[in-house]
């Protein structure tokens, strides 16, 4: 059974609609994420169903128990913020044990939650100190320790790693993934940053101006994305798009080379756009009957250690292709590029793809 | 920024400027406190006796046989109870417009307009309402009427600082399982407490030293103590003696509270300006 259900859920603020018609059921254990672009009404969602906002329309069911007229403390949901709202004139044992306080727990039973939890993240040596002799990474440890000591139904983080820095963010999310696979509550993370979402998520539930744009998981959203703004959110470098006339026998591109249709898509004709990641060009070897290959003149090259991004021009379309490293030395080196027309997609006027 | 140690001839001019300062603004302090311990003669001596033979607490010891001293405890009630009443609705008032907007963009701007009405101008229609409802002379009259004129300044000063408190801290205790009434207690009254403190002295201090409302609304049972110090200025001679011993009697409870908040006090006025 899904652990929550929301069905036709909108909200309001005045006249503005910030989700306008959800439909969503997240199973038991799972790790969602609600990714989009900033203003999506990611926030939004995540608080109206901590019991924040209030929805305008539609239901919120947790466990089976439609809770859109509870209070947020008796939803029974544990939730961690981007700022990590600590509690500056209280230690770090009490910031984490101030949701069992708030439960009438008992001392010992505190006692042993905040230990075990404490424990769990790395942070016992901190216990005595206050909120603001932490560094930022700590405090987020802290601002997490308080959400798992509770024995909470939902987990939601809103945006919760974007205050540290880079090299900190991957290790936080790292740590994260671990803590839910030992812990195993259902949780629903927001965030912005596409990466943390295909790294964490078991379901991606990608966000567009108040709808759900595409949920799944993140591999066959990240393949097979149902619109052009899908394959354009994932993915980075961003997925080229290169408009194109499409017949039966073949795409012809702005610049007037001919590409094969692609493999996985139906046979629309017309004016269209074809979607290839960087990574789907590689160097051609000899010429195939029916491959795929382009002729290019390369103007940037930007190499990154593993591998080496060039980027050429389609009529007057940049495009980028992630090559080996050293495969392309300088700009004006002229190339043949193969296109895997097996993990292209094509996209119609409307953006929406063509199976 | 660390200061550069001083020393040598700059340190010795700037204590002797502090001094000269501290002097000239301490020196009527002095003077009133030592009038009080002379005898009348110490008083009306000139050149002026600037320290008497003996310090003797005659002056006092009047204040206290005819019961004058009982203005200063009514004064500390009516101050004490009104300053209560007012930090906490006004506390409450000042949560509900912040968090919440009661009464739209405006309100809290109108209440404060109200703070800024001359009060001898509403003196006389309060006195007829107290006449017509029989709290002339009463406790309870003084201090609704401290708690009216304290209330809009609790109120303009108390949103300030819980604007300042981030709404997260609330929303995380919310989510945590508190009422809206324990996130009052538990996050906003502690994050806010120099804040409140600060207002709360500036709100006993306006009842302690009230004038006007208190000699029209008053008579014998609850005289406060800037009234009673009055009465000692006579038509043919003015009674230095009790004038100077009330006074310092009078300043003495200000001076506790504010030496005991003073650590709040600094914090809580800086405040708004510097977050931290
Ligand atoms: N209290 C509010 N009053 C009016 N409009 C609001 C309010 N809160 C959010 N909105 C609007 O609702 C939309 C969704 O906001 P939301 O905070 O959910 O976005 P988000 O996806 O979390 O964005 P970000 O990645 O920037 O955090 C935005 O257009 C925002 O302007
Ligand atoms: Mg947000």
């Amino acid at each position: 059974m899904s652990q929550l259900e929301i069905t036709g859920l909108r909200k309001h603020y005045g006249s503005f609609e910030a989700l306008k018609g959800i439909d969503l059921s997240v199973p038991e254990g799972e790790f969602c994420v609600f990714v989009g672009p900033s203003g999506c009404g990611k926030s939004t969602l995540l608080r109206t169903i901590a019991g924040l906002e209030e929805s305008s329309h539609g239901t919120i069911a947790i466990d089976g128990e439609v809770v859109n007229d509870l209070r947020p403390r008796d939803r029974n949901i544990a939730m961690v913020f981007q700022n990590y709202a600590l509690y500056p004139y209280l230690s770090v044992f009490e910031n984490i044990a101030f949701g069992l306080r708030a439960r009438r727990v008992a001392d010992a039973e505190v006692n042993r939650r905040v230990g075990e939890a404490a424990e769990m993240l790395g942070i016992t040596p901190l216990l005595d100190r206050q909120p603001r002799q932490l560094s930022g990474g700590q405090r987020q440890r802290v601002a997490i320790g308080r959400a798992v000591v509770r024995d909470a139904r939902l987990f939601l983080f809103d945006e919760p790693l974007s205050n540290l820095d880079a090299q900190l963010r991957d290790g936080m999310r790292a740590e994260i993934k671990r803590l839910h696979g030992e812990i195993g509550k259902t949780t629903i993370y927001v965030t912005h940053d596409q990466i943390e979402a295909m790294t964490l998520a078991d379901r991606i539930v990608l966000l567009r101006e108040g709808r759900i744009e595409q949920e799944g998981a993140p591999l066959d959203m990240f393949e097979r994305p149902r619109t052009r703004f899908v394959a354009g959110f994932l993915g980075s470098p961003q997925m080229n798009f290169l408009p194109v006339e499409a017949g039966a026998d073949g795409l012809v591109l702005a610049d007037g080379q001919r590409l094969p249709r692609p493999l996985n898509a139906s046979g629309a004709t017309g004016s269209l756009v074809l979607g290839v990641r960087p990574e789907h060009f590689s160097r051609a070897g000899e010429p195939v009957a029916g491959e795929g290959r382009l002729d290019i003149l390369v103007d940037l090259v930007q190499p990154t250690g593993t591998r080496t991004y060039a980027q050429f021009r389609v009529g007057a379309q940049e495009v980028t292709a992630e090559l080996p490293a050293h495969s392309v030395e300088a700009p004006g080196a002229r190339l043949a590029l193969a296109v895997d027309m097996a993990r292209v997609s094509l996209f119609d006027a409307d953006g929406i793809a063509l199976r | 920024m660390r200061l550069r140690p001083e020393r040598g001839l700059g340190l010795v001019l700037r204590f002797i400027l502090a001094l000269v300062v501290l002097v000239f603004f301490l020196f009527p302090i002095y003077w009133l406190a030592i009038i009080s311990f002379k005898t009348p003669d110490e008083i009306f001596s000139f050149p002026p006796v600037w320290w008497p033979e003996a310090i003797q607490f005659a002056n006092y010891a009047v204040l206290f046989k005819d019961g004058d001293v009982e203005t200063i405890g009514n004064s500390l009630f009516i101050a004490g109870a009104s300053t209560l009443v007012a930090t906490l609705l006004g506390t409450m008032c000042a949560y509900s417009i912040a968090r919440f907007r009661t009464g739209g963009n405006m309100f809290s701007d109108w209440i404060i307009s109200n703070r800024m009405i001359p009060p001898i101008v509403i003196v006389f229609p309060i006195f007829l309402l107290f006449v017509a409802l029989g709290l002339v002379d009463t406790y309870i009259g003084l201090i609704m009427l401290y708690t009216a004129f304290n209330l809009p300044y609790v109120i303009w000063m108390m949103r300030g600082y819980i604007q300042d408190v981030p709404v997260e801290l609330e929303e995380a205790a919310l989510v945590d399982g508190l009422t809206r009434f324990e996130v009052f207690r538990k996050v906003v009254l502690p994050m806010v407490r120099g804040g409140l403190f600060a207002t709360a002295v500036f709100t006993f201090v306006f009842a302690w030293n009230e004038f006007i409302f208190a000699l029209v609304l008053t008579r014998n049972e609850v005289t406060t103590f800037p009234v009673q110090v009055t009465h000692y200025f006579g038509g043919q001679s003015n009674l230095w003696a009790k004038i100077a011993a009330m006074s310092v009697l009078g300043t003495v409870p200000i001076f506790i509270v504010v030496a005991f908040l003073q650590r709040f006090l600094v914090r809580g006025i800086s405040l708004g300006a510097v977050k931290g």
